[in-house]
């Protein structure tokens, strides 16, 4: 029978390495409600886990002077919830992130995890996408940036090379007149996989739109920037017929497949739908910043 | 309405006596015991849905260090085809020894092939992936349509119908009148057909067991199961082990809803406790639940109904095809007895045929079968009396059976309350409010009857009297539905006590005498007769002791509010003896005081519910919500109405859950697709409304208490209710569950074309 050791050491240089030595056999903790029941469900069999939550730099949320945000990768939802700024400026990567299973998964679930255990549904990531979030990501080669959207792979898989680590995510200054939302379809209410989700952050002057930008969950292999969406939304007062061409553009966007969580008709249908009504949601909050 | 209202105790919502332990996580459930010495079991099972076994080479597993026990179908007593059956109630032990451990065929993907105990889980299940098993795969198939079809792989090539091989392994009719001539004086005539998916019973306690065999023989089980005597019985047949020898011992219930009605793991871990001389555990994991035990039946029905202008239904014929599993047994008999008995419908044939499958054997589930058939009958009267221009209810009032009626099945009616449920169900503020409008949803009505036919049979209590002058009460069922609760009322109210003063406990197989099964609706009916029985011999002999000690005769002392008193000044002016009085008197009064009660208890009467469901379709997204909903029912008489509100919202809850979303999905391989709560939609709290009940209460003149079953009749409505809502909502029918959100987006894109009435 295979060993597990588990550490949990304070600072990030001591993690990664630890993370190296162990190479395959090695398997990054946050808040473990994906790891842990992956773990009890036999799916993965690490040898040494590392548990990040004792790094100050992860589990902290920073207002930078610029008016931007730095999230640790291993802040819970809870912890994001409590911030007394966050949710105000960042309304839809706050609900995404609050809707990750329920208050007591929030308390321990992180975005971090969310997006390295590299499902394409995951709640927080397309509203990361849509926020425009960098990642700063650490291991034995030093630290590097990725945008968000450059993290997935695949179904489970991402492009971090061995023994890096997730350190924090970087939310954009944002401008007057901007905001942001989150929706997802769920067949309940709670405590559901989304079938799509779909995030979309915008500025609006003068009742047109300036800029924005959209992330697709749930559809194809990875989380989606539909920069075609967002072209859509860009220069119009989000009239019918942008609305319509942005829905259309994310319908379009959509690679999904037929299985026990919908069919395609289904999420293609529905990715359009969620886009008009999560632009709504977010032109609506933006008309009061 | 008939509601007693001089009771203390009887419909008085008292504290649950395992409230307590639950609330704060004491409770101890099948898998909290643990013994020294103790190992652990795992079962191999078949990653085919459908094989020859040709050989089982367990050399491998049992070298491997820690492994201290393997069984297979060998070590599992056999009850041959050829020799017929060999029933335990309702179960055929010639299916559950195969059901247990696959024998010639593995019949499922998850059916056991092998069990090994071992010092750790994780040795046990190491050890399930040495075991060799030479599998020669044949054509599986699941779905009823495939598996009747002429060509069908046959799962049982010993089972003939109408003398060929088939995988109809059982039909039974019901009639009444004769349908071709009913149907010729119907001016209108509705057929339709319906399918609906397996779904499971969903406890969130998987199942689970510890059990120790002594050099001896003698054997103790801790289980959790909704019968410790069907557990030892089980046990006892599978193993060879004599009854006396078996001490079974229920855990707390985590959920059964008739799912642990049979046993899965008891007899595996019996053997291996025996064979190793150590205690083995063995607990399931939610997969393992969800591929190899329960579900429910998937089913096709048509049901074909005729009425007149004036709103007579004249004639009605119903086809249910359900889906057995591996092994015969679907519940049929629900499916056809109880889908049209709340109708008084004078020519009528009701057909149920069982029908084998390649996926795990179908156990009870709330009704078992009744719920599947109303939903077709239920949905087919929406459409008659929308046809006839005529409000649903009054459509059903016009056709209500009632006392004297008999119905297809047998029984002519006594009195029974499900006119009583339609009246209230008229008059409820829910049936008259609006509905709502709200932009991009729709809302919408439906309503839908059912019936249930409850139980009586075999139940045994000791009622004993301690010696501090309280009481302890012990039967024999385990409580999944507040008989607890139900009984300490009933007992208090009938002493004259507090009902603090009476503990009611669940004993095992070898201190209490046999009590039946906790299914069929049937444990506070049966298990407070003889509760009553013993009490009132208990109050006798109290009446005798005080009449001793005041040295007057026993016919001059009544028993009144916990004492003895004279029955009049003239019997003689004594103060009253209290219980604790008697009680501490008894050594030198002729000693304990105790009474038991054994019977097989009759009586129980059918019951009925009505139900109201509004729903709002997100029309965009295809998302059907239940937003109000009103159960009501004839509950006999609500000995503790809490529990009895609380029955009525789990089936609905359930109910809900098989409308909407709940479905097994099977991959190309047959596999199940989705085992497991993620995926495997139940509702969670946040998806159901407050439901709403209304209890009529039309008392069984056959029961002391005038107690009905509850337990079962919440279910059967449901389907049909959610189903007739969303039409109203959107005026298209669905003829298939779940209604889950891509189907009802696709039906409300695609304009489909409607099966037309005659
Ligand atoms: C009951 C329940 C409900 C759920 N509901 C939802 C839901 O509604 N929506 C949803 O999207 N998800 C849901 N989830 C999944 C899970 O909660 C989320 O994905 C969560 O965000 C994972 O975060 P975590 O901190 O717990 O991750 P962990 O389990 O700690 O880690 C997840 C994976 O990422 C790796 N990892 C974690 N942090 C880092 C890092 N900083 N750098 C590199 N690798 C890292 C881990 O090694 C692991 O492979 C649910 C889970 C449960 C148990």
């Amino acid at each position: 029978m295979t060993e597990l050791r588990y550490l949990a050491p304070n600072s990030l240089d001591e993690a990664i390495k630890a993370f190296v030595a162990a190479g395959s056999a090695g398997r990054i903790l946050a808040g473990g409600t994906d790891l842990l029941v992956q773990m009890r469900a036999g799916v993965v069999k690490p040898g040494l886990i590392v548990d990040i939550k004792k790094i100050s730099e992860m589990t902290t949320i920073e207002e930078t002077a610029d008016g931007g945000f730095r999230v640790g990768a291993a802040v819970s939802g809870m912890a994001l919830h409590d911030h007394p700024r966050f949710g105000k400026v960042w309304p839809g990567v706050l609900e995404a992130v609050n809707l990750i299973g329920s208050k007591q998964v929030q308390g321990r679930a992180s975005a971090g995890g969310n997006l390295c255990n590299g499902s394409p549904a995951g709640d927080s990531v397309p509203a990361m996408v849509a926020a425009g979030a960098i990642v700063t990501i650490q291991g034995p080669d030093g630290r590097r940036e990725l945008p968000v959207e450059q993290v997935p792979a695949g179904p489970g898989r991402t492009n971090l090379k061995p023994g890096e680590i997730v350190v924090s995510f970087a939310l954009p200054p944002r401008p007057k007149g901007s905001s942001d939302a989150y929706l997802r379809m769920i067949p309940r209410t709670e405590m559901d996989i989304a079938v799509v989700g779909l995030g979309v952050s915008l500025t609006l002057k003068d009742g047109v739109c300036t800029a924005a930008r959209v992330g697709l969950g749930a559809v194809a292999p990875t989380v989606l920037l539909v920069e075609s969406a967002a072209r859509a939304l860009i220069g119009s007062k989000l009239d019918d017929a942008a609305l319509n061409a942005a829905a259309a553009a994310c319908s379009a966007a959509c690679r999904p497949i037929d299985d026990k969580r919908g069919t395609i008709a289904y999420r293609t249908k529905v990715a359009g739908v969620l886009l008009k009504r999560t632009t709504a949601i977010a032109a609506k909050r933006a008309e009061g910043n | 309405m008939n509601v007693v209202t001089n009771n203390k105790w009887i419909g008085q919502r008292t504290i649950r006596p395992d409230g307590m332990d639950k609330v704060t996580g004491r409770a101890q459930f099948a898998a909290d015991t643990n013994m020294p010495g103790m190992i652990w079991g795992k079962v191999l099972r078949s990653p085919h849905a459908h094989a020859r076994i040709k050989s089982i080479n367990t050399a491998k597993a049992e070298a491997l260090p820690g492994v201290k026990a393997v069984v297979t179908a060998r070590d599992i007593v056999d009850f041959t085809i050829e020799k017929g059956a060999v029933m335990l109630g309702i179960q055929d032990m010639r299916w559950m020894c195969r059901n247990v451990m696959a024998r010639e065929k593995a019949l499922f993907p998850g059916h056991p092939v092998a069990a090994v105990a071992a010092t750790s889980e994780a040795i046990a299940a190491e050890a399930c992936k040495l075991i060799e098993v030479d599998y020669e795969v044949l054509p599986f198939v699941i779905e009823i349509e495939d598996a009747i079809k002429p060509d069908a792989p046959i799962l049982h090539e010993f089972n003939k119908f109408e003398g060929k091989p088939s995988n109809i392994a059982g039909r039974l009719e019901h009639k009444k009148g004769d349908i071709a001539e009913g149907f010729k004086k119907a001016d209108i005539v509705i057929e339709r057909t319906f399918t609906t998916r397996p779904v499971h019973q969903g406890y969130i306690e998987p199942h689970a067991c510890l059990i120790s065999v002594t050099p001896d023989g003698k054997t103790t089980i801790w289980s959790s199961s909704q019968g410790q005597f069907m557990v030892r019985a089980m046990t006892s047949l599978l193993t060879g082990i004599p009854q006396s020898d078996i001490r079974a011992i229920p855990a707390e219930i985590g959920g059964g809803f008739g799912g642990k009605t049979i046993v899965y793991l008891e007899p595996l871990a019996t053997i291996l406790a025996k064979k190793s001389g150590r205690p083995v555990k063995m607990v399931m994991t939610r997969e393992e639940v969800m591929r190899a035990t329960g579900p429910t039946s998937g089913s096709k029905s048509t049901v074909k109904i005729g009425a007149t202008r004036d709103g007579k239904i004249v004639a009605a014929h119903g086809t249910f095809y359900l889906q057995a599993g591996a092994l015969p047994g679907s519940p049929i008999r629900g499916a056809a007895g109880c889908s049209f008995t709340p109708y008084d419908i004078p020519n009528l044939l009701s057909e149920g045929y069982d029908v084998c499958s390649n996926r795990s054997k179908v156990a009870a589930y709330r009704a078992p079968g009744a719920p599947i058939g109303a939903y077709a009958v239920e949905c087919v009267l929406d459409e008659v009396a929308e046809a006839l221009k005529m409000d649903p209810l009054d459509f059903r009032l016009k056709n209500a059976a009632r006392e004297g009626v008999k119905a297809a099945h047998g029984p002519t009616f006594p009195r029974i309350g499900y006119i009583e449920t339609l009246e209230a169900a008229r008059q409820s503020d829910h049936y008259k409010a609006p509905l709502g409008k709200l932009p991009g949803k729709l809302q919408g009505r439906g309503v839908a009857s059912g019936f249930w036919f409850n139980a009586g049979g075999e139940s045994s209590a000791q009622v004993n009297i301690t010696e501090d002058g309280n009481v302890v009460v012990t039967t024999g069922h385990p409580d999944i539905g507040g008989s607890r609760a139900g009984i300490a009322n009933i007992c208090a109210e009938l002493l004259g006590i507090d009902y603090r003063r009476v503990s009611v406990i669940i004993g095992d197989t070898q201190t209490i005498g046999f009590s039946n099964l906790t299914g069929g609706s049937r444990v506070l009916f049966a298990s407070s007769i003889v509760v009553t029985q013993s009490t009132e011999q208990i109050i006798k002999t109290l009446r005798e002791r005080a009449a001793k000690i005041w040295e007057i005769d026993p016919e001059a002392v009544k028993w009144e509010d916990g004492a003895a008193h004279p029955v009049s000044p003239n019997a003689g002016q004594f103060p009253p003896l209290t219980l604790k009085d008697l009680a501490e008197k008894a050594p030198a009064m002729g000693g304990p005081i105790g009474a038991g009660v054994q019977l097989n208890t009759q009586g129980a009467d059918g019951g009925f519910g009505t139900h109201i469901c509004d729903v709002e379709v997100d029309v965009d997204l295809g998302i059907a919500r239940v937003i109000r909903y009103t159960a009501v029912q004839d509950v006999g008489r609500a000995i503790h109405p809490g529990y009895v509100e609380g029955q009525l919202q789990g089936g609905v809850a359930q109910g809900i859950g098989w409308a909407l979303n709940e479905e097994y999905i099977y991959t190309k391989e047959g596999k199940v697709d989705n085992p497991g709560f993620l995926d495997y939609r139940m509702p969670v709290c946040s998806d159901l409304p407050m439901i709403d009940c209304i209890m009529v209460e039309v008392p069984n003149p056959k029961h002391p208490q005038g107690v009905k079953g509850v337990g079962e009749v919440p279910l059967v409505p449901v389907m049909a209710a959610v189903a007739n809502a969303i039409y109203n909502a959107l005026g298209k029918r669905f003829y298939s569950l779940p209604m889950s959100p891509p189907k009802v987006l696709e039906v409300i894109d695609t304009p489909a074309p409607r099966q037309a009435a005659e």
